[in-house]
């Protein structure tokens, strides 16, 4: 029998380690757009509540912790990361698997926030943009989604596809402020 | 000339530099114009266009003479000015505009051609004849005029940009900036202070004058250290506020301190985007010069700078200094250089009614005539009480009152107010919302108002901001009142500078006036005054009273030009920061993209997307072997190709048939589960946008695949479909491009390489042309399409992403067991080609279905997008090029795509054109070239000779009209 072996986007990929500043991977388990249909908003987030222990976000929130978080990801559009969704839900939402789409990293360090300034023009600053707080917004040049996960960490996904771009991209920013200190 | 004193110079740390290859010492705090001063280089740059040797003239960013050229090589960097330019240790520094050197320079002929070289002189010598303008006038006038070049050759010089935001950014550090931060600060709101200089303190750091009982300088460093220790404010020194924008956003040019910019990984310069809720501007006033004979000579300089360096720097220009003003402040520096231990030889003030208890020749109304000394100052001709005199001297510092720095204020449209009593042009309120001015920008130059300003324009800020009004005291400083009486030109002989940095005269203004260039926008084109790096910081506001002189209308009446941004020049490279190589553009990369590059594939941009061309075998030199070669393969055996960049949607909910077959010209409800169906999409303008398949997952699950350059917008249209025109439809759809790894397999034993991977009975007949169903791959869940590009039987792959390189891997192996391979764009491109397929180099936005001779998808039995105005008459006429398929039968047998197709004998011109080829290629299995192309009512022209021409290169062939699929006309090899 053949077998596939599944490789990660990052995967090749050495963490970056700059001026105090980590760069690394995060396996966020799976993960599915939930797409509520007309009126079923509530009735999703009742679910998701029973199901996984978490509610729907209200946009640019995010709800549940590590293990098993629901982002908003865009209009009528939340992502659940961690686990695999209870069947149950698709009588309310359109679930579409998302696991293989994005690449999802964390940036962390006490300069964590002066790196992303640097590629993100979201207001970053952790009295407005709080743990917990969600953005669907460009870093660099790509299309990305950025979420405060802690004090000085964020949760980052751009497309499979751009992770060497994204890598160079927070390399050389975090160089950048690395130099200033 | 060095002083004695103490200065914000550190005297023991000393710093080497050169200056055009020679070396001297600074100190730490100079800068290159300070360090030049105090080692007597007088003459630092040669004037524009006539070439005159020119000294220091100020201090700041206005600077217009003191331009030079950073570095050598690629990434030197031009016209910076050598007042805002930090001391380092090796620093190297060129003047410009001069050849062969600085002290002797052969333009200088111009200077003596001066009274033919006057504004407008090129607009009326070089008009005749026409065609000299491009070949000899222009090289000539490039040749001679200009500043600093860049380098031709690539640089690395990295730049960076950033965002930042804040409730209360200030704009300048002097008294009022810091007092307005400080207040704002201790309301906790989170303020960013930007100043373009090293250290915060404004014009304190410049005077002698004392707050709070100490030297200002040691009240602003206090006040530096107490902001900075302040949680949330953000202190950004070397940062220049260089545009104000809609919805308070402002852009800054950050200059990194050279110690910092000289480190591994370091920028050299940041372009900051700063959004602040209310903004303070607190950027001082300049101080402008007066115009009379010959006040360019290096030696004359502004007066607020010359005392600026004595105080700050500890230099002098000279060991003799007079000084020339219309206003009190003039006398500041009288005092403070001979304090500073300089001879004052006269202080010359234009007031009759002025008074000095200076020890210093004092003359009340007099007025400067002239100068002497060419590359150095000499002497100064002195008209006072009706007598003129020569006085000897090395400096001459000059005032003429300040202008309010209101640039800022100006760059929404607002236009700055005169003001009678101080003479000069004051910001207009409001004029650009949530910032105010204060202090000096405001006209108010004590150190007293402008620190009570500052105070009142951050509360006003706080009140904006609701949030509460801090205790504060104003600290004890002087509040002396500015008087002034305007004083432009010193009229007289000889020329009277007013835009040192574009060689303009008064009377070049006055020409202007009297040729009826009358308005100040008119006046500033014709004579190029207040253009260039400076932007007329220094002259604009003189220029315009001459022309108000010249016209007989008042300085209100005339106005300004309009300000714009930037403030001070920025890199394009900081603007672009992190744009150029590989930062140009995200880079998208398949699956397989390492076992391809390892397999030696050139690699092709597709949209951002890379995709192997072909794959080289050994013994292939060229890529057409490769080509025909895969070509063949997949038409004898079977090739495999990485088709994941394709777009891909997920649809799902109760409406999403009614939506699909809303946005497909065909009918998509109609469809089974497990069939799969061709369809197009029209815009609403009635032409095609994408094609592309539907499958049928499930009864209310669907999935849309689009071309690989369009997946983007056609995801757009669909959002634009549904929150716009069917916002009732309960469909919802979401990308999934890249959650699918998908592979082609195609060709004639593509069904046994699927059954060895598949390792189950994969029977053709339950997976019938344009079927589709799940399969497993060992343990993994993948999609099975049966659709073929290549009109071969044939198969797409899908696995989630992480199992693509995997699954590429075996694909391969498997594949070469059967005697077949991976093949690249240039075999599918010729493989669909056979098969008349289209892409966009046919859909290329111009065309329609029944262009395409797709006429019967459109359904008649729905609406659909683009249908009503696909129907227009100039989109169904025959006379519109129909798609064809095209053969050579004479004895040239080239093809070219873009060239056009003509009736055999007409003359091949644009008129009688009757169509074009879109694109071309070789076919191995026809053994000669394919082409598609759009022909003048084609459909009926099959079987017609036309001759391409083809005019960049001059190929004519003639060429037979085909059929478009010209291999395999009933589709038998993918269907059955």
């Amino acid at each position: 029998m053949i077998e596939l072996i599944p490789k990660s986007p990052l995967h090749g990929h050495e963490p970056l380690d700059i001026g105090g500043v980590h760069f690394f991977e995060i396996n966020a388990g799976a993960m599915t757009s939930l797409l509520p249909y007309k009126g079923k908003a509530n009735a999703l987030s009742k679910a998701l509540q029973k199901c996984h222990d978490v509610s729907l976000p209200e946009p640019n929130r995010t709800t549940g912790k590590t293990g098993a978080r629901v982002i908003w990801f865009g209009r009528e559009h939340t992502l659940l990361m961690g686990p695999e969704p209870n069947t149950s839900l698709a009588k309310h939402a359109a679930l579409v698997d998302q696991t293989d789409s994005w690449t999802v990293a964390e940036l962390r360090g006490e300069k964590a926030e002066a790196v992303l300034s640097r590629l993100c023009p979201l207001d970053l600053r952790s009295a407005v943009f709080k743990r917990g707080h969600t953005g669907r917004t460009e870093l660099s040049h790509m299309m990305a989604s950025v979420t405060r996960i802690g004090v000085q960490s964020f949760q980052i996904m751009v497309f499979r596809s751009m992770v060497k771009t994204l890598t160079h991209d927070m390399q050389v920013a975090m160089e950048s402020v690395a130099a200033r200190k | 000339m060095r002083l004695a004193g103490q200065g914000l110079i550190n005297r023991d740390e000393q710093i080497r530099f050169t200056f055009d290859g020679r070396w001297y010492r600074g100190f730490k705090g100079d800068t290159l114009a300070s360090a030049l001063m105090a080692n007597d280089v007088q003459v630092v740059a040669r004037s524009f266009k006539y070439h005159r040797p020119r000294g220091i003239f100020g201090c700041g960013s206005e600077e217009p003479n003191a331009l030079v050229t950073l570095g050598r090589g690629a990434g030197q960097e031009p016209n910076a000015r050598a007042t805002t330019v930090e001391l380092y240790e090796g620093l190297e520094a060129y003047s410009q505009n001069a050849w062969p050197n600085l002290d002797f320079d052969l333009l200088a002929i111009n200077d003596l051609a001066a009274p033919f070289l006057g504004a407008g002189f090129y607009y009326k010598t070089f008009m005749w004849p026409q065609k000299f303008w491009e070949k000899l006038y222009e090289p000539l006038i490039r040749r001679a005029a200009g500043l600093g070049e860049i380098s031709p050759q690539e640089h690395e010089l990295k730049h960076e940009k950033a965002y930042a935001f804040c409730d209360l950014l200030v704009i300048g550090g002097g008294p009022a900036g810091l007092m307005a931060a400080w207040i704002a600060a201790q309301s906790g709101a989170d303020v960013i202070l930007a100043d373009e200089d090293t250290v915060l303190g404004g014009r304190l750091n410049a005077e002698r004058l004392e707050v709070d009982g100490q030297p200002g300088s040691a009240w602003a460093v206090d006040m530096a250290r107490r902001l900075s220790n302040t949680e949330n404010v953000r202190l950004m020194t070397r940062t220049t506020i260089t545009g104000a924008y809609d919805q308070g956003t402002y852009g800054a040019l950050e200059r990194i301190a050279p110690d910092v910019a000289a480190r591994e990984g370091a920028p050299k310069t940041c372009f900051w985007r700063i959004a602040a809720k209310r903004a303070v501007l607190a950027a001082g006033a300049m101080e402008r010069p007066i115009a009379f004979s010959n006040n360019d000579r290096p030696g004359v300089m502004l007066a607020a700078a010359a005392r600026a360096y004595a105080n700050r720097w500890c230099t002098a220009p000279g060991k003799q200094v007079a000084v020339f003003c219309n206003n009190a402040d003039g006398h500041r520096t009288a005092a403070d250089l001979q304090a500073a231990g300089a001879e004052v030889v006269a202080l010359i003030d234009t007031r009759p009614e002025a008074t000095s208890d200076l020890d210093v020749p004092f003359y009340a109304g007099g007025q400067v005539k002239g100068t002497r000394g060419r590359s150095g100052l000499k002497s100064i001709t002195l008209q006072a009480s009706g007598k003129e005199m020569k006085i000897e001297t090395d400096v001459l510092a000059v005032s003429g009152g300040w202008n309010p720095s209101v640039h800022l204020t100006c760059h929404m449209g607002g236009r700055p107010i005169w003001n009678e009593e101080i003479a000069a042009f004051l910001p207009k309120a409001n004029a650009v919302p949530g910032l105010e001015a204060c202090g000096a920008a405001n006209g108010t130059f004590s150190t007293h108002a402008a620190m009570q300003s500052g105070a009142q324009s951050a509360l006003n800020a706080l009140s904006a901001l609701g949030l509460k009004h801090p205790k504060y005291k104003l600290p004890k400083a002087e509040n002396e009142a500015y008087s002034i009486s305007p004083f432009w030109v010193v009229e007289g002989k000889g020329r009277a500078w007013l835009d040192f940095q574009n060689d303009v005269t008064v009377k070049d203004v006055r020409q202007a006036a009297t040729e009826n260039f009358r308005s100040v926008e008119h006046m500033k084109r014709y004579t190029t005054q207040g253009m260039a790096p400076d932007q007329g910081k220094n002259s604009n506001i003189n220029a315009l009273a001459v022309l108000a002189g010249a016209t007989g209308e008042t300085i209100p009446a005339t106005g300004t030009t309009t300000y714009r941004p930037p403030f001070v020049p920025v890199p394009i490279g900081a603007m672009g920061a992190g744009g150029s190589g590989i930062g140009f553009a995200p880079q998208r990369f398949i699956t397989s993209h390492e076992a391809t590059l390892a397999s030696g594939a050139p690699m092709i941009e597709a949209g951002l997307w890379y995709r192997p061309s072909y794959f080289p075998l050994s013994g292939e030199n060229n890529w057409r072997q490769s080509c025909d070669r895969e070509v063949e393969m997949v038409r004898e055996a079977l090739g495999v190709c990485d088709v994941s960049t394709l777009g891909k949607i997920d649809v799902q909910g109760p409406d999403a048939e009614s939506f699909l077959d809303f946005v497909y010209t065909n009918k998509m409800s109609t469809m089974k589960q497990g069939r799969v169906r061709y369809g197009l999409m029209l815009r609403e303008d009635g032409f095609v946008m994408d094609d592309g398949t539907c499958a049928r997952l499930s009864d209310n699950h669907f999935l849309v695949t689009t071309t690989t350059a369009a997946a983007g917008q056609v995801m757009r249209h669909f959002e634009f479909v549904h929150q716009c025109l069917r916002p009732a439809w309960n469909v919802r759809f979401v990308s999934v491009t890249e959650q699918w790894a998908q592979f082609a397999v195609a060709g004639p034993k593509s069904l046994e390489l699927l059954q060895n991977l598949l390792g189950q009975g994969l029977e053709r007949a339950d997976w019938p042309f344009m079927s589709c169903g799940d399969v497993e791959i060992g343990d993994v869940a993948a999609r099975l399409f049966r659709i073929s590009f290549s009109g071969e039987l044939g198969w797409e792959l899908a696995v989630p992403s992480r199992y693509g390189a995997a699954l590429f891997d075996h694909l391969l192996r498997l594949a070469e067991e059967l005697g077949g391979g991976p093949y690249g764009m240039e075999a599918l491109n010729v493989l669909r080609l056979e098969k008349g397929f289209i892409t966009h180099a046919e859909i290329d936005g111009r065309v329609t279905a029944k262009d395409l001779g797709m006429g019967a998808m459109m359904s008649p039995s729905k609406d659909f997008i683009g249908k009503t105005m696909a129907m227009r008459p100039g989109l169904t006429e025959d006379k519109r090029g129909h798609i064809i398929g095209l053969k050579t039968i004479g004895s040239v047998k080239q093809l070219i795509a873009g060239a056009h197709l003509f009736e055999p004998g007409m003359e091949p011109v644009s008129e009688n054109s009757l169509g074009y080829i879109s694109s071309v290629g070789y076919s191995p299995t026809l053994s000669r070239m394919v082409g598609l192309g759009f022909l003048q009512n084609g459909h009926a022209r099959i079987g017609e000779p036309v001759r391409m021409v083809e005019h960049l290169s001059g190929v004519i062939a003639n060429c037979e009209v085909v059929h478009p699929v010209q291999f395999d006309q009933d589709g038998g090899r993918m269907r059955d």
